[in-house]
């Protein structure tokens, strides 16, 4: 089912022209791929951070620096989504270590703090950032063509996926449900919580330092804002609006928004209203979470199970005074 | 009979409450110790302190001759003791199988003899292997949270009042499958149930007011109609 879908969105591009299609669905793909990683924290460990954008941030600056300053090839793109990957490792190894033995409000607000560091320091250092403003830099020439960029994003993200997939349902996938669900009592079976929480917050970091290198080179432009903490409430709310606890979620997440996004401030050229969008999306945010308090994979998933049950309930599902 | 667990003279703050005063007991090897005493006396707060998860101030606690009182608490499981908590601790959103995989830890020969040999004694489990722990009776619950704690090479099981909330008929599930599992296992209990302690419990330790009061046979408590009225409540 997903590989179709799947392969259905590869060959889109080659059937419809609409260049706004290929690009809003291309961000869409890396906006998946981020709130995938935001959800390995929420969803799957059940850490609630509010830096995850310093992670997309610092993806996104080290492509652009690189293929501004060295040269716009394929080299350099690859070469330039290595380092971010390991600078996000490095640091989220470091800050995890020394945060995630905090309770977890402590550990969001430090979080908070830390990314804001890094938005200071991407607004100070402006021989490299140029600061607010930011800077343009050429993709290498294989992305020219927006197709290309469009079917390499869109194989990440597929990868992403599967990775992820075979991570969550690892024999240590489970371990980070159960730190989740009962830390204490992980700690009681023998596991060190800390341990697996250092590395889910390493694979959320570098995850999503890969989305912010697709980012950078999808707008062939970098400033402050991937920094900052509106990136973190999109991932945020795509994982929480798609569903949390799942990976289809996230992308279901980032589909919505996006297109809602697009959609409601489209709308404003006919109706003036609707250059106050913004508020229009506080509305739908709402109803979501009223209407859907588990995502709305959750929810689907959640009805799925009870029909399943109902089916087959007198056979194998005991009631609760039987025991 | 060789000491596996030496627990001496620990005190324990929760918050500013002073609430373990100088607990001293021991458990034999191969022998179900049980801890007594009233609501509030501090029996569940032992088990912890043995655990690690309120950590004892003073006093100390060994483990097969080891000081293990400063040891953080997923170093003491992974020695060899088992906690079963009061609240089960179940994790609801994994299965009954993931439930028990991640409290395998290692799917060597020798663990999955264990897991075969719980699944005998809970056949219950299988039943539901592959049902949400959330959806589970409060029964199967407790069956789920003793196979967890020993399938994992347990020397030593901490049981917390595995009675509490049961019907009768399924204590007596309970019931037997502690008597199974203590052919294998050193067990504590901790149980409110008297007459459940009274016929599984090799020894007996009465705590009152986070201090140990008596400790000795529980053949002796049994007749002992003076100490059960005074501590207990009941005769």
């Amino acid at each position: 089912m997903l590989g179709i879908i799947a392969i259905a969105l590869a060959i889109f591009p080659f059937v419809s022209d609409s260049r706004t299609w290929t690009i809003l669905l291309t961000q869409i793909f890396i906006f998946s791929i981020l709130a995938m990683s935001y959800d390995i924290l929420l969803g799957y460990t059940g850490i609630v951070s509010f830096g995850h954008a310093m992670f997309f941030g610092m993806g996104a600056y080290t492509t652009a620096v690189m293929l501004k300053r060295i040269d716009p090839t394929m080299g350099t793109f690859i070469l330039s989504i290595g380092v971010g990957m390991l600078l996000a490792a490095l640091i989220s190894f470091f800050i995890g270590l020394l945060t995630l033995r905090l309770k977890s409000h402590f550990f969001a607000m430090l979080t908070l703090a830390v990314s804001g560091l890094f938005l200071v320091l991407a607004e100070k250092w402006r021989t490299v950032t140029q600061g607010n403003d930011g800077f343009t830099f050429k993709a290498p020439e294989f992305f020219k063509d927006r197709i290309m960029f469009y079917i390499v994003v869109l194989a990440i993200l597929v990868l992403v996926y599967i990775f992820l997939r075979r991570f969550v349902n690892s024999p240590f996938g489970r371990v980070l449900v159960a730190v989740r669900e009962n830390e204490q009592r992980t700690r009681s079976l023998g596991f060190n919580p800390l341990h697996y929480k250092v590395i889910a917050s390493v694979v959320a970091g570098v995850i999503a330092s890969l989305a912010g290198s697709l980012y950078a080179v999808s707008l062939r432009f970098v400033n402050t804002s991937v920094l900052t903490m509106d990136i973190t409430l999109d991932a945020l709310l795509m994982t929480i609006i798609g569903g949390v606890g799942t990976l289809i979620g996230p992308i279901v997440g980032a589909a919505i928004i996006e297109l809602t996004q697009h959609y409601l401030s489209g709308l404003a050229k006919d109706y003036p209203i609707f250059e106050r969008w913004i508020i229009f999306f506080g509305i739908v945010y709402i109803l979501a979470v009223i209407f859907f308090p588990k995502g709305i994979v959750g929810t689907i998933r959640e009805k799925l199970w009870k029909r399943s049950t109902k089916k087959d309930a007198p056979k194998s599902v005991p009631k609760k005074e039987d025991l | 009979m060789t000491t596996l667990l030496k627990v001496d003279g620990i005190h324990t703050y929760i918050g500013q409450y002073h609430i373990l005063q100088g607990i001293v007991f021991e458990a034999r090897e191969g022998e179900v110790s049980v801890l007594l005493g009233r609501n509030g006396a501090g029996k569940t707060t032992t088990l912890k302190t043995i655990m690690g998860l309120t950590p004892a101030s003073k006093g100390s606690v060994t483990f097969h001759g080891r000081d293990i009182t400063k040891r953080p608490t997923y170093e003491t499981a992974n020695k060899g003791i088992g906690y079963v908590p009061e609240d089960q601790g179940i994790f609801g959103d994994l299965t009954v199988e993931e439930n028990m995989k991640v409290a395998m830890r290692k799917e060597d020969e020798a663990t999955l003899a264990r897991q075969e040999y719980v699944l005998e004694l809970f056949p219950d489990l299988k039943t539901y292997w592959k049902k949400d722990g959330g959806h589970l009776s409060g029964g199967q619950k407790q069956m789920l949270a003793m196979a967890r704690a020993f399938v994992h090479d347990s020397k030593l099981l901490l049981i917390d009042e595995p009675s509490k909330g049961l019907a009768p008929i399924v204590i007596e599930k309970v019931m037997e499958a502690i008597n199974e599992m203590k052919k294998t296992t050193t067990i504590v209990l901790v149980e409110q149930n008297f007459i459940m302690a009274s016929r599984i419990g090799d020894r007996y330790t009465l705590i009152d007011d986070g201090r140990t009061v008596q400790a000795g046979d529980m053949q002796e408590l049994i007749h002992d109609e003076e100490l059960k009225r005074k501590y207990l409540g009941i005769g």
